[in-house]
């Protein structure tokens, strides 16, 4: 299995168990979990509505790729620890990260 | 006034699949969208992805496949309004509507059909106190006359090419320019990066880097503009304009104003025929939930099948609808 925790807008932590070898990215977790987030352009990196900050393990998750660069690059309120979850596949990489939900709430 | 039977909000696939349908029931349609060209995701973004799950095309182009649907659609003969945004709608004596844009162009319609996918695209906002008290009084997220920018203090923000270019261009006739950015590099196209470098070493702008613009201040108009660094330090100078460069997100815009019940961005319907709670308005494709929605092409073109055979109703209220498949009648034209 792979675990790691998810930390909503409101401070509040949940652990998360996906068994391994399951094709998502972090964002069809977050959705499948009912986290609101809109996600809308369905994993194409263009809209960011599924920013989130690694608080623990942006190490070990591969280096974002020019899409997600340049779409983090856009948003005012991103760091250096921002990533889009569309762009983030759950496989052990995140074994053990934290991440929280950054995007707006959802109308 | 433009005068039709449908007036579709979005001129993506399912917009333009649902001419098809209403077509075939002699329904005339007229379509808006705010961007420039008819396609919406499909030809703005990925025009050169293949789309594997069309029925009847293994593999087809994105662009490909709006070709295609303009081809089906055009014995239709439908009207389009491009590159102008849906700003409002009124309700008429008759149950009619008349939808306004942005541009003033008024579409008087027995059915409106929102077909809008993601939504319409907005500046991003970035949080910066007194940010929205001084829209149009020295705030803009966009340089629609440069010209107005002559001569005066600019302040821009963000590090994306936008940013970039306006920098460069603004540093040729504003008085000052200061381009704040979050981070100590560009994403931006490097050739602007380095003129933006450039330009900061020659002291034709200022660039402040690794900061951002948290509070903006004035009487009546933008006049102070203040910055906080990483390091929590703050600076305030005198501006007379700040454009925030931060691209776009999607928005339902003035849709969400209309009285629709709406969950997360998208408008509920009754799966039956992809109704709204508001009469004569329906919602078609991504943008519309419904308990088991699938936000795929097909399952929008298959709602537009099923809005079409209730909006005729609203439509010819006086006629009885038979349905036949196409088999039958092929495409008869208006």
């Amino acid at each position: 299995m792979i675990s790691f925790t998810v930390e909503d807008r409101n401070g509040e932590r949940q652990p998360i168990e996906i068994p391994e070898g399951i094709n998502l990215s972090l964002m069809e977790v977050l959705k499948a979990s009912d986290y609101t987030i809109l996600a809308t352009c369905g994993g194409l990196a263009i809209c960011a509505t599924c920013h989130v900050q690694v608080l623990n393990g942006l190490d070990a998750l591969p280096e974002p790729q020019d899409a997600e660069l340049d779409m983090l690059d856009t948003l005012p309120d991103a760091d250096s620890d921002s990533r889009l979850s569309c762009q983030i596949r759950i496989d052990e990489t995140v074994d053990g990260a934290i991440f929280r939900i950054k995007s707006e709430e959802p109308i | 006034m433009i005068t039709t039977d449908i007036c579709i909000i979005g001129a993506g696939p399912v917009g333009l699949f649902a001419v098809f349908e209403a077509g075939l029931l002699k329904m005339r349609c007229h379509l808006i969208d705010a961007l420039p060209q008819v396609g919406g995701q499909l030809s703005e973004i990925y025009p050169q992805k293949p789309i594997y799950d069309i029925p009847g095309y293994p593999a087809i182009n994105a662009q490909t496949l709006v070709d295609n649907l303009m081809e089906q659609i055009a014995p239709f003969n439908p009207g389009f309004t491009l590159g102008e945004r849906v700003e409002g709608l009124e309700r008429q004596e008759d149950g009619s509507y008349i939808v306004t844009t942005t541009d003033s162009t008024a579409i008087h319609c027995q059915v409106v059909v929102i077909a809008g996918g993601l939504g319409c695209f907005e500046p991003r906002k970035p949080e910066i106190i007194n940010l929205e008290r001084f829209e149009g009084k020295g705030v803009s997220y966009m340089v629609k006359n440069p010209e107005l920018l002559r001569d005066r203090r600019v302040v821009l923000a963000g590090g994306g090419d936008s940013a970039l270019d306006w920098t460069i261009f603004l540093a040729g006739i504003a008085k000052e320019v200061t381009l704040v950015h979050r981070s100590d590099s560009f994403r931006g196209a490097p050739d602007s990066a380095e003129k933006v470098a450039e330009l900061a070493k020659q002291g034709r702008i200022n660039l402040i880097l690794q900061s951002n613009i948290t509070s903006i201040n004035g009487n009546g108009h933008l006049q102070e503009v203040t910055v906080t660094a990483k390091d929590k330090s703050e600076t305030t100078f005198m501006a007379d304009n700040l454009i925030p460069l931060f691209g776009l997100t999607p928005k339902l815009g003035p849709i969400a104003n209309w009285g629709l019940t709406i969950d997360k961005s998208a408008i509920h319907v009754n799966v039956a025929d992809f109704s709204t709670n508001v009469e004569r308005i329906y919602a078609i494709g991504d943008i519309n939930t419904y308990p088991g929605k699938l936000k795929l092409i097909l399952c929008g073109f298959h709602e537009a099948a099923l809005m079409c055979q209730s909006a005729f109703h609203h439509v010819h209220p006086d006629q009885k609808l038979s349905f036949k498949y196409t088999t039958v009648n092929g495409v008869p034209t208006f």
